[in-house]
This record gives structure tokens, C-alpha cells and sequence, in this order.
């Protein structure tokens, strides 16, 4: 198991290395040249070339690959473009509300999926089925945009339940920060819903037809716990599957979701960026991103053993 | 599941017990019709999307006008007889604009789901049947693939000027690896098909099996994943055109309509409306249209998911 564990760990490194790669090299073909930039408009081109040497951009390409590589295992990400801070201290001024935002939202979605996708299997092929199935094609066709708009539309601008946009710091208190994150956390988690429903479905559907399901029938067990104890046990490695896959649909999401709701997130810092060309924040943002996706896909990978005894490395 | 019961007969005569219909009518009719009949969601998907296919290519005779002509005198007018979806924020005309951007929806969601496709599919086959390169190749898709897909299309975005052509290479970049791993898992399970060991067998060189006996096979999964891809190529254009990431904004596509609508919602919320209904309206008949497929192609499936 420990040996399992170590070499999953190990594996995930190529991954992250070909996303380093990638990510760098974004700010290598970068249009613009950082010399020119801190020269200023009055700089002779030997000034630039000076700039240019000083700042190591003439030395080739993989040997500035691996100093910036260097340079993220301590911690830096380089300085915005923009504001002059460091990438990193920017990304942390902007992690809570992203972080609230996504846990509510998988606790949300999971919490409503996984017993919607349970009724539509064990229902199947009857109306509740079909209108579990129906919401799931429409959460995967209407864009998360369009829903977080009609959502502000009916429920903070025509009814007055819930605030219109904003964030509060959890330390102001629990309910105006989970007040601000209704919304965007059901709009958010509309298509992750869908998502995670459907898979659920297709999964029990598999399981209830096997033969111990019978047998604990037979033996008089109820309906709820046929279904929740003995089928979802079974049913689980491919819902937890799909719940680590989905993340990436939350990440995407949430950069929309925080530009509607104005929430001041990592999703926020992300479009900020994008519009003023700020590419070392880009580049902090998508590796974060990518980390934290890796790094829930490799726990999913590691919780294999504990949802089914069978699976053994 | 109780079985037939003989109740009623007279005693000293069998009678045959009465069965339940076990075999209701499948066949609904034959050809294109019957098929339509059988898969309905295939049918209402196809209509639909059949529908703005038409919208988009008769864009100039449907009572349009030129959807980039500004009209500062009439900014931000609610429906009317004159404008049906009203105006936006430099008195263009919604409607033209809003039927112009089927344009560009379809262009980039058709273009995003026939290049991806064609390039995942080289790559996956490759990577399924020659060992070295299988190895390289998969790990440059597992490290594209941890990039959440339209932060990949995003940071692309931002390094070139917005165009649709810039906005269908990158999202084209990010659909691949799903395509390559999909037919990759495809040509893995082929390739132990007894009828692939006779042809290599038989002398058959590895390209000429690739192309003969595997690619065919490839076809009918490729089809289903590419109505999925260009589905999400349409929202994923929205996106980026909405925040502003995407084609330049006198560009008449739903995503920049909306992007445009943005600031005023709260007061004039039919200009993100149009585009919204419109653009959910698309995808949903691109996924009905996959869905139904897929269930056609698979009936297996069809009880599955």
C-alpha cells in the first residue's frame, strides 16, 4: 500500500513537470519583450541589451526553464507585471473566497447528486427517471453564466432573499459569508450536478442488477438500505471518479462565476489578468489551478482502496 | 413476476395458459423515419439545431440589419415592433446580433469538434499502436488534460490578439487530449481482437491495419465524443467572449452580447436574455443530438446512463 502510494505520488510529477513546461513557455512566447518594458520609452537599444543580460533573458531557453522551475519549488512565482507585487502574496489575498466558493458548491452538489442520480436508478425508466435525466441534459446545455444571471435575477432582484453580488470574509461572521455564496454556489454547481447525477445513475443501475442485490431483497432488507448501504458502496468508484474529474468543470466555472457575482477570487485575479496581459499572475494562477486538480485526482486515485476492499496494490 | 395461472378452465380441459405480451413492437417503421421514431431525442436535437443551422446561414434575409451598425440616438431601447429584442449599449440592433452570433457559435463549435477530432484521432491511434511513442505522447495529454479546459483556452487567449480563428485553435488545443485517450483506449482494445492477430498474420503491414481494420471502429465513439466537443466548444467560445478573453467585441457572438449586457443587467436585462436563450438552446440540441446517438449507436447505453 505504502509502495502504492509513493509511486502515484512519483507519477504525478512528469504531469506537473509537462504543465511547468507549458506554462512557461506561455511566458516565452509572450508577446511583448519584459527588457523593453523596464527600459522605458527613452532607452537606447544598448540600455535594453544591457536589461536584457541583467535579467539573464538572452541565456537559452531551457536553462531559464530550469531556474524559473527553481524558483517555484522556493516559493516564487515572480512579480505581477501590473501591481508589482509578488505573485504569490496576490494569490493569497485571493484564496479564501475561491476556496469557499468550491467547497460549498462539492458539498452542495454531491449532497443533492448522488440522491437524485440514487432515485432516477432505482425509479428507472418511469417519470421521476426522465425528469431527473431531463434536468441533467439542460444543467449540461445552459451555461453557468446564464443560470448565476437568472438566479441573481429571480432570488436578489425580483424577491430580495439573497444579496444581489459581493463577499464577506468568514470572519465577519458564518451567515453573511455563507449569504453571498447561495448563489454562486447553486449556479456553480448546476452542471457538476448533471455531472455527478448521471453517473451515479448508470453506476447503481450496474450494481442493482447483480445478485446480491437479490439475495438481501430476499432477505427482507428495506428499500433504503438496499440502496444506500449495499448498491452506493459498490457503485462508488466511479462517482468518486467523476466527482475528482468534475473539478476541473468547478475550476473553469468559478472564473466565470466570480466575474458575475463579483466575488474578489482567484477566478477574478484570473480574468483581471488576462485583460491587462499580466503574465507571470497567468502563469501562478494556471499552475495553482492545475495543482490542486492533480492533487484531488490523486487522492481520488488513493481512496480506491478504502471504497472497495477489492481493489489491492 | 408472478407467473401465467390457469384459473378459470373447466376441469378436465387444459387450456393454454395466457401470456403477457412479452415481445411489445419495436420496429416503428423503417429508414430515416423509423429511425427518428425510435430515438426521439436524436429527432428533437436534430430539428433544433437543423433550425439555427438555417438562422445562421439566412442570417441576412431574416429582417436583419447590418448587426455592427452603431445608432447612438436609440441606446439600450426594450423590444419592440422596430428592434424585437430591443437595443444594446451603442444602438445596435439585438435581434441582428443575436442572429448573426448563431454564425459564430456554430462556426467555431463545428470547426473546434472536425479539427480536434481529426488531430486526436491521428494522435491516439499512434499512441495506440507504436509502443515508444505511446509512452511521450500520453504524458504530454495527462499534463495538458490537468489543465482545466478553458483556463488552457484562457492562458492561450492570452497570448494572442482575439479572433475567431485564434478562439478555435485554442480550444481545439484543449479538446484534443480527451479525443487522443479516448481513441487510444479504443485501438488498445482492438488491437486483441482475434481478427488483428490474423492480419498480422496474414502479412498485413501496421499502417494498412491501423487504417483498414482499426480506424473504422474508431468512427462511431468519435462521432458521439464530437457532438460532446462541440457542444462544449460553443460554451466555452460564450466564456471567453463573456469575460472578455474571446473574439473582439464588435464581433456578433452570443458570449460578447452578453459580455456587453453585463453592466446594465440589473436595468435592461432583456440584452443578456436573447443571447442566453439562444445560445442554451444550441447546446441543448447538440447534446440531445449526441445523447440520442449515442443510445442509437449503443442500445446497451441506452439502459446505462
Amino acid at each position: 500500500m505504502l509502495a502504492y502510494v509513493v509511486r502515484r505520488v512519483i507519477a504525478t510529477v512528469p504531469v506537473m513537470a509537462v504543465v511547468a513546461f507549458f506554462v512557461f513557455s506561455l511566458l516565452y512566447i509572450a508577446p511583448g519583450d519584459p527588457a523593453a518594458v523596464i527600459a522605458g520609452d527613452q532607452a537606447t537599444p544598448a540600455d535594453v541589451e544591457r536589461i536584457r543580460q541583467s535579467l539573464g533573458l538572452d541565456r537559452p531557453f531551457l536553462i531559464r526553464f530550469g531556474e524559473w522551475v527553481w524558483q517555484i519549488l522556493h516559493g516564487d512565482l515572480g512579480t505581477s507585471i501590473f501591481t508589482n507585487l509578488p505573485v504569490t502574496t496576490m494569490m493569497a489575498q485571493r484564496f479564501e473566497p475561491t476556496l469557499s466558493l468550491m467547497l460549498i458548491t462539492l458539498t452542495f452538489a454531491v449532497a443533492v447528486a448522488v440522491p437524485i442520480g440514487v432515485l432516477a436508478a432505482w425509479k428507472a425508466g418511469t417519470w421521476i427517471d426522465r425528469v431527473i435525466m431531463g434536468f441533467a441534459i439542460f444543467g449540461f446545455s445552459v451555461p453557468v453564466f446564464v443560470i448565476a444571471y437568472l438566479l441573481a435575477f429571480v432570488f436578489a432582484l425580483e424577491l430580495e432573499w439573497l444579496p444581489v453580488q459581493g463577499y464577506t470574509p468568514l470572519a465577519e461572521g458564518i451567515w453573511p459569508w455563507f449569504e453571498n455564496l447561495i448563489l454562486p454556489a447553486v449556479a456553480l454547481g448546476c452542471v457538476y450536478i448533471a455531472l455527478i447525477a448521471r453517473i451515479t445513475r448508470a453506476a447503481m443501475l450496474e450494481v442493482l442488477q447483480q445478485d446480491y442485490i437479490r439475495t438481501a431483497r430476499a432477505k427482507g432488507i428495506g428499500q433504503g438500505g438496499i440502496l444506500f448501504v449495499h448498491a452506493l458502496k459498490n457503485a462508488s468508484v466511479p462517482i468518486v471518479t467523476v466527482i475528482g474529474i468534475g473539478v476541473a468543470l468547478l475550476i473553469g466555472g468559478a472564473v466565470v462565476t466570480e466575474s458575475v457575482f463579483a466575488i474578489p477570487g482567484l477566478g477574478r485575479l484570473t480574468v483581471d489578468a488576462i485583460l491587462r496581459r499580466d503574465y507571470p499572475v497567468i502563469q501562478g494562477v494556471v499552475l495553482l489551478f492545475s495543482f490542486v486538480y492533480v492533487l484531488v485526482n490523486l487522492l481520488v486515485d488513493l481512496s480506491y482502496t478504502l471504497l472497495d476492499p477489492r481493489i489491492r496494490y | 413476476m408472478s407467473g401465467p395461472t390457469i384459473t378459470s378452465a373447466p376441469p378436465g380441459i387444459a387450456v393454454a395458459p395466457e401470456l403477457p405480451d412479452l415481445l411489445p413492437a419495436v420496429n416503428l417503421g423503417r429508414g430515416a423515419v423509423g429511425f427518428l421514431r425510435r430515438h426521439p431525442a436524436v429527432a428533437v436535437g436534430g430539428a433544433l439545431l437543423l433550425f439555427m443551422l438555417l438562422i445562421a446561414v439566412f442570417a441576412p434575409y431574416l429582417g436583419t440589419v447590418d448587426p455592427t451598425a452603431l445608432a447612438p440616438a436609440r441606446r439600450t431601447r426594450p423590444p419592440s415592433a422596430e428592434h424585437w429584442f430591443g437595443t444594446d449599449m451603442l444602438g445596435r440592433d439585438l435581434y441582428s446580433r443575436v442572429i448573426y452570433g448563431a454564425r459564430v457559435s456554430l462556426l467555431v463549435g463545428f470547426s473546434v469538434a472536425a479539427f480536434a477530432s481529426l488531430v486526436g484521432l491521428a494522435i491516439g491511434l499512434v499512441a495506440g499502436f507504436v509502443r515508444w511513442a505511446d509512452a511521450v505522447v500520453m504524458r504530454v495529454m495527462d499534463g495538458l488534460m490537468s489543465i482545466p479546459p478553458i483556463l488552457l483556452a484562457v492562458a492561450l487567449m492570452a497570448l494572442t490578439r482575439g479572433s475567431v480563428g485564434n478562439v478555435i485553435l485554442a480550444i481545439t488545443i484543449a479538446e484534443i487530449p480527451r479525443v487522443a485517450r479516448l481513441v487510444r483506449s479504443v485501438v488498445l482494445s482492438l488491437r486483441e481482437q482475434p481478427y488483428v492477430d490474423a492480419a498480422v498474420a496474414a502479412g498485413t503491414r501496421t499502417p494498412m491495419i491501423m487504417l483498414r481494420h482499426i480506424l473504422p471502429n474508431t468512427v462511431a465513439p468519435m462521432t458521439v465524443q464530437a457532438t460532446y466537443i462541440c457542444a462544449s466548444a460553443m460554451i466555452i467560445e460564450a466564456i471567453l467572449s463573456f469575460i472578455g478573453a474571446g473574439t473582439p467585441p464588435i464581433t456578433p457572438s452570443w458570449g460578447n452580447i452578453m459580455a456587453e449586457g453585463r453592466a446594465l443587467w440589473q436595468v435592461k436585462p432583456f440584452i443578456v436574455f436573447f443571447p442566453a436563450v439562444f445560445l442554451s438552446l444550441t447546446v441543448l440540441s447538440v447534446n440531445l443530438l449526441g445523447d440520442g446517438w449515442r443510445d442509437a449507436l449503443d442500445p446497451r447505453m441506452a439502459k446505462g446512463l
